[in-house]
């Protein structure tokens, strides 16, 4: 089953055209890396495909559009972790990752059992519980996205949104934080949909890359097959090397 | 643990506070009563409870018709300025929002200048002009801000606020320079009062108390999901402009009956729910049902001093809850600092 589903999708930033006609295919359990330099459309997308801006065309999530889904419906099948997140510094972890549950829970409900164990797996299954009581603010980079994306799976959504996960991380935590997503998507069937800037993780984690520049697709398909030396020179002039690892993936050196 | 419920021992100091200011209130005054007594006179009303309390006609009076319509005041407005200021604090995720934000206050105050150089000081219109100076200002502030922010993003809302203030204020400094003989009267408003209470003003400030509280603290959690910003809130199917309005209203109505009654108390909205914050931590599910019963504590306790400290005259309680709370508030800040808690 097709978890998301978008067709000729265009997203607007006021007069501007971020993203053309952009079709893609993403399968329950399946990652796709959306990679580009900065500006391509990366996080429109993802905003597209969250419901949270207006677009032309069709997101299907699931088989409904999201934009016939009320903000509630859809934040229960679509969960998003955001590069840029606030992150109150007095509030617990425990209390930041129950948000989570917002969506299933109604405008005045109170969160259950059911809510405050879904919170508890999640922060197990990130092996967060013991972050439970400290405050945000006493957190650090490593452990702020691990909670973040505690938070993320507490809402148990089908698809998974992340927009740049690795910023700001040094490369084990980095490597950790992807380890994760890899194993909660498997486990759950999630769908996953990441723009990330790191070409050699992106090769590593994700099934499918898409380049994108300047809206529009420059090429679609496994690592292999996107990260050629033509198709990266779209990264705004980068230089680099593509050399392959011992089991002949693509890894993205810099050089200058 | 359940994090989310408010921790046993803060709930139970803060209903303690509360039932214990109360109490002081009803017992401390000019008039001495015998505190066996009038507590046996207060269990005396319960319904099944009968005591021959001994107090004399006169006092029984006062006790009923001056200090306890005084102290049930000072509860009621006291919990409605602290829940707003932590719900101001909330919606725009701004430490120093309180709730005269958004030119209540500026409105508020020119309403009962105009009634007050027109029909005088004394009449029961200047409560309502207040109120309805209040509601306007902040109609205004918002209208403004839609206008200029499209989504209403927060920050737009406190420059309308900002600039309606400026406008409002301007507007009741030209009115009081024409009437200077009005400028002392106007001032007194200002200061705010509990003074001329009786169970009108109780009964005046009861519905929008009810209604503002029980509104504000129906949406402490969505107010928790506003503090991860606008983007986040919509991703869990929040619409932030939705809650901000629903609260700020709420909010407003509420501090609007209580500037009608009792003029412009100062700082309670700020020190109370930040002291909470201090406390226990930052969640708005703690922090507004705690603010509720730590504000009315905390006026009624400020407007026991300003009853008593120069007596028989009274000091203007806005005077008490800047000069108490003040130092307060710097000694809780210290002190969280100090131990490194939130």
């Amino acid at each position: 089953m097709s978890a998301v589903v978008t067709r000729d999708l265009s997203v607007f930033f006021g007069e501007r055209r971020v993203v053309h006609g952009l079709s893609v295919i993403v399968a329950a359990g399946e990652w796709l890396a959306v990679v580009g330099p900065n500006g391509a459309g990366k996080t429109s997308l993802l905003r597209a495909v969250a419901g949270t801006v207006r677009y032309r065309g069709s997101v299907r999530v699931d088989g409904v559009e999201v934009t016939a889904m009320t903000p509630r419906r859809a934040a229960a099948a679509i969960a998003v972790v955001p590069q840029h997140r606030v992150l109150p510094e007095d509030m617990t972890v425990f209390d930041y990752t129950l948000l989570g549950r917002i969506p299933h829970t109604g405008y005045f409900g109170v969160e259950g059992p059911s809510d405050v164990a879904a919170a508890r797996r999640a922060l197990d299954r990130l092996d967060a519980s013991d972050l439970e009581r400290r405050r945000l603010g006493t957190l650090s980079g490593g452990e702020s996205q691990r909670v973040v994306l505690a938070r993320a799976l507490a809402q148990e959504a089908g698809v998974l949104l992340l927009d740049e996960p690795t910023t700001s991380l040094d490369i084990g935590h980095a490597q950790r934080v992807l380890d994760l997503v890899d194993e909660v998507r498997l486990e759950r069937g999630m769908a996953v949909i990441s723009a990330i800037h790191d070409l050699t993780f992106a090769a590593q984690y994700a099934d499918r890359l898409l380049l994108l520049d300047a809206g529009s697709v420059v090429a679609h398909g496994t690592a292999d097959e996107v990260l050629t030396e033509e198709a990266i020179a779209h990264f705004s002039g980068a230089r680099v090397h593509l050399l392959r690892g011992p089991g002949g993936e693509p890894v993205i050196v810099p050089r200058r | 643990m359940t994090a989310r419920r408010i921790p046993r021992p803060a709930l139970v100091t803060a209903v303690v506070l509360a039932v214990g200011a109360a109490l002081l209130g009803v017992l401390i005054g000019p008039a001495a009563l015998r505190p066996d007594r009038v507590i046996a006179e207060l269990l005396d009303r319960l319904p099944w409870v009968s005591i021959e309390s001994g107090l004399s006609e006169r006092q029984t009076a006062i006790l009923f018709e001056l200090r306890l319509p005084r102290v049930v005041l000072g509860l009621l407005v006291g919990a409605v300025l602290s829940v707003s200021g932590g719900a101001y604090q909330g919606v725009f995720r701004n430490p120093l929002a309180d709730p005269y934000l958004l030119g209540v206050a500026a409105g508020a105050g020119l309403g009962a200048t105009l009634v007050i150089v027109t029909v005088g000081s004394s009449s029961a219109l200047v409560g309502v002009a207040a109120f309805l100076g209040a509601l306007a200002a902040v109609a205004v502030a918002y209208g403004l801000g839609a206008a200029a922010g499209g989504r209403r993003t927060g920050s737009t809302l406190i420059l309308a606020g900002v600039a309606v203030a400026a406008f409002l204020t301007a507007a009741q400094t030209f009115v009081q320079q024409r009437n200077t003989d009005i400028i002392r009267e106007v001032y007194s408003w200002i200061l705010g009062r509990l003074g001329t209470v009786g169970w009108r003003e109780v009964a005046l400030m009861a519905p929008y108390a009810a209604i503002s509280i029980t509104v504000v603290l129906l949406h402490r959690r969505l107010l928790d999901v506003l503090a991860v910003g606008e983007e986040e809130a919509r991703t869990l199917g929040v619409r932030p402009e939705r809650v901000r309005l629903i609260v700020v209203l709420a909010a407003t109505l509420g501090t609007a009956g209580a500037v009608a009654v009792s003029g412009l108390i100062g700082f309670v909205g700020i020190i109370v729910p930040h002291t909470v914050r201090l406390l226990v931590g930052g969640s708005h599910r703690v922090i507004l049902p705690l603010s509720v019963l730590g504000g009315g504590a905390f006026l009624v306790v400020a407007d026991m001093f300003a009853r008593t400290v120069l007596s028989p005259a009274e000091v203007p309680i806005g005077v008490i809850t800047a000069f108490v709370g003040g130092p307060f508030f710097v000694l809780v800040l210290r002190n969280s600092q100090r131990t490194g808690a939130p």
